[in-house]
This record gives structure tokens, sequence and C-alpha cells, in this order.
């Protein structure tokens, strides 16, 4: 079996994060990604990043990534596998993985988990139609692989995913004529809402699909209103021609690593569902299993950045690594945490955090 | 809305309709719809569906999301070839 001392699962904007304070202490860590590219979401983020410049605001998802690789690929004592899944984790820190159907273990010593999440669906009638897609998939294909989705896109649901992702369309010259929003509020930041508002999105509050409707992929979809209890109202359907559905609905933690391991999960609705018990060193409830990034609760790229920067020197310090300045740079980091989950957009996170009982 | 069009987990071409039979018929676990209509059993493993299923129990059966219990999770989370497998056992 292969052995490593640190395994981290995801090279995502938390993964890349953490693996360099360990590479900076001289530990072996073997980055493990399933796609063939290094970044997680930063692959497609073609947008600027709000917040503060320690977490590279003003800058696009995509240059970050490159900052990112480049602090990293140099370094002898890193070890990078692409297009490899992870496909079972074990309590006695085995890591079990695929490649290109080759089979094979690897013994950890530490193991973080950085997988991020996955997209929420929806039920309406006709939800598996050709041409009903997520959100994340739709900004796949565009920005990733430069492929246009469709010519008329309608939108459900209003958070920021749904936002730049629309406007992403546009910019594409795809047709977004329509955005639904379930709840009363726009979910996301008001200034990306605003911008699409601009450019002649119809926005609708307390409304969602009812149903897709076409023989072979989508031709229109027909939308109702929804009362308080999020139930549809007969006699408000409205049909609307377009040959996309777009659902940004919601991330989900993807901790069926940490499940399957045995660790300690807690349903938390603000944090978009199952997320480990974790302390606050960033470890699960199992002995060196870290997790950190949207697995830990759903947040933004930039938070993803300061949890994974932490958990590194945390699994470097229990590690026994003298890490410099780690008395300085933890609390500054945990400071700057706080900060990004203040104000109104914060409140989710800091509800789920406090539920959690890691607040 | 009509359920037998609601698609709930695409793996394994489970509807709406087919977890409100299930659930008429008096099951109310995540983990007995998996056993008898694979649902979450797929490439997926329920990363999909799951949430959906969690929701329509909760509805359904008028609980909080929060005590509605998830299915249980075990390696793999994708399809492996027993192939695969083997050589690595040989290997070792």
């Amino acid at each position: 079996m292969r052995q490593a001392e640190v395994v981290i699962i995801g090279a995502g904007p938390a993964g890349l994060a953490a693996a360099k304070p360990l590479l900076d202490v001289g530990a072996e860590v073997t980055l493990i990604d399933r796609s063939a590219m290094l970044g997680g979401q930063l692959t497609k983020q073609t947008h600027m990043f709000f917040g503060s410049e320690k977490q590279h605001a003003s800058k696009r998802g995509i240059d970050i990534l490159k900052l990112m690789v480049e602090a990293i690929e140099t370094y002898p004592n890193l070890t990078v596998l692409t297009e490899t899944t992870v496909v079972g984790l074990y309590a006695d820190k085995v890591v079990s993985c695929v490649k290109d159907d080759h089979y094979f273990k690897i013994q950890a010593q530490y193991i973080l988990i950085a997988a991020g999440a996955s997209e929420k669906s929806l039920p309406f009638e006709n939800n598996d139609i050709p041409g009903v897609y997520a959100a994340g998939a739709v900004q796949t294909l565009m920005n990733v692989y430069g492929v246009k989705p469709g010519d008329r896109v309608i939108m459900v649901g209003s958070g920021n995913i749904g936002l730049i992702v629309s406007y992403q369309l546009m910019q594409a010259g795809v047709q977004v004529p329509l955005l639904l929003e379930a709840a009363d509020t726009i979910s996301g930041y008001l200034v990306h809402a605003s911008k699409i508002r601009r450019l002649g999105v119809d926005i609708r509050m307390n409304t969602s699909i009812k149903r897709a409707l076409g023989e072979t992929s989508v031709e229109a979809a027909e939308i109702w209103q929804l009362d308080e209890n999020w139930q549809g109202i007969e006699g408000t359907e409205t049909i609307i021609p377009c040959d996309t559905i777009c659902l940004s609905v919601g991330l989900a933690p993807l901790t069926e690593l940490l499940q399957q391991a045995g660790a300690e999960v807690k349903y938390v609705r603000e944090l978009g569902g199952h997320v480990p018990k974790i302390n606050q060193h960033y470890e699960t409830s199992l002995d060196a299993v870290y997790a950190c990034g949207d697995v830990a609760g759903i947040e933004e790229a930039s938070s993803a950045m300061i949890s994974g920067h932490i958990a590194g020197i945390e699994i470097a310090l229990k590690a026994g690594y003298t890490v410099a300045n780690a008395n300085d740079i933890l609390p500054r980091l945990r400071h700057d945490l706080r900060n990004l989950r203040e104000g109104p957009h914060g409140e989710k996170i800091r509800i789920g955090l406090k539920k959690l009982g890691v607040a | 809305m009509d359920p037998k069009n609601i698609i709930i987990c695409r793996c394994s071409d489970v509807t709406l309709e087919d977890l409100l039979t299930l659930f008429k018929e008096g099951y109310t676990t995540f983990e007995e719809l998996k056993r008898i209509k694979r649902v979450g059993m797929g490439p997926c493993q329920a990363n999909t569906c799951g949430k959906m299923v969690q929701w329509e129990i909760a509805k359904y059966f008028n609980r909080p999301l929060e005590v509605v219990q998830f299915h249980n999770m075990r390696p793999f989370t994708m399809g492996v070839k027993l192939k695969s497998i083997k050589e690595q056992a040989d290997e070792e």
C-alpha cells in the first residue's frame, strides 16, 4: 500500500490553501482531485471576487487559481493525483482511489477532506428531459469548455450562483428572460441581482417551476406562484418558451466520505445539509481526519481559502511541526473568517455554526 | 402536479409517485425506500436525489427535516470494476 503523511481530498480553494502551509513545513502532501484540472469551482469562476484583498478580492477566480497552484507546484514534497476519485475512506485512515480503472489504496497519517459540495435538484414534472441543467453544470460547459448550453434559459434560484451564471449566460449571447425565486427575497448579493435586472431579466419572487414542457427536450417552462408555505397556487400558471431550465437551488456538502468512515455528522439546514462535527482545529470526530471548505458548511470561496489555510496549519501543528508565527497567523485568519461572516449575508452561516456548536 | 412525471432518483428511475405509494404502504425511512426501490443506489449515490428524498419524507409525515434520518453511506462512492479490485489485491 502507498504511504502518505497528509492526504488532501479535493484541490479546490480549500484544499489548495491547506496544502501550502503543510508543504512549507516539509510535510509530504498528496493532493487528490477527480478532475483533470486543479482548482475545483475556481476553474469556472471567470468573475471577480468581492471581499478583502487578503483573499484576492477584485481578481477573477481563474486567476486566483493560477496563483494558488503556482504557490505550491514546485515543492518536491508534493504529490498531485488528478483524474483520481477517492471511492472509499476508512476510519483507520486508508484512502481507496480509482484512476483510469486502476484501483489503489493509500495509508495516510493525516487526512483533510476538502471535497466541496454537490448541487441540489428540484422535483417538478418532466425534470428529467434534456435541457434541464444544474447551474454549476451550465457554468462548466460555458466557462471551462466554451460550449453554449442553449439559446434561451430560465434560471431557477436567486442565490449568487444563479445570479452570476445568468449574467455570464448573457455575456455569452444567451437570452435569460426570467429568473424565479421561491422565497420573497433575493438570496444572493443585491449588486449581482441589480446588474441582471438592468439587463432586462424579469426577476419574480414567490414563483417556481411547475413543469418542463417538450417532447424530446425542453421547449417551455410552466411556472406558478407559491403561497407562504411554498405550495403552488392553482390558476397562476404561465407558460414561458425556453430551451433550457437552469436549476440553482443550493449546494449540499459532500460528506459521503466522512460518513463512510463513521465521522459524526449533523443535519444543519443553514449549512446546506449534513456537516461533520468539527472542533476549533477543524478536526472531525475521527482522530487526525480534518474537514474544511464547503464540506464543513456551504460558504463562499473566500471562506474556503481561509478555512483551508487554518486547517493546513492545524494539521502541521498536530503532526509536530513548528509553524513560524502560528500564534500570530491563526488568530488573524480566524478574525478574517469572522469578518467574512458578518452582515446580513453571513447570518445563515452564523446560525448554522451555532447549531453545530463550533461558533 | 402529476407525481408519476416527477423523477426523484434519475439513476434508478424512481418517481415521486413511487415514493408516495411506498409511504402509503407503511415505509417511512430512507433506508427502507432504498432497499425496496434502489433509490439513491445508482452512480451518483444519492448525491442528487438524497436531499429530495429527505424533503419528501419530511413533507409526507410532517416532520422537520432535521429529524429525518438520512441513508447510510458505505464505500464506494462510485462503481469500481471487480477486475480493478482483484488486480490491486494480486499486487499486495
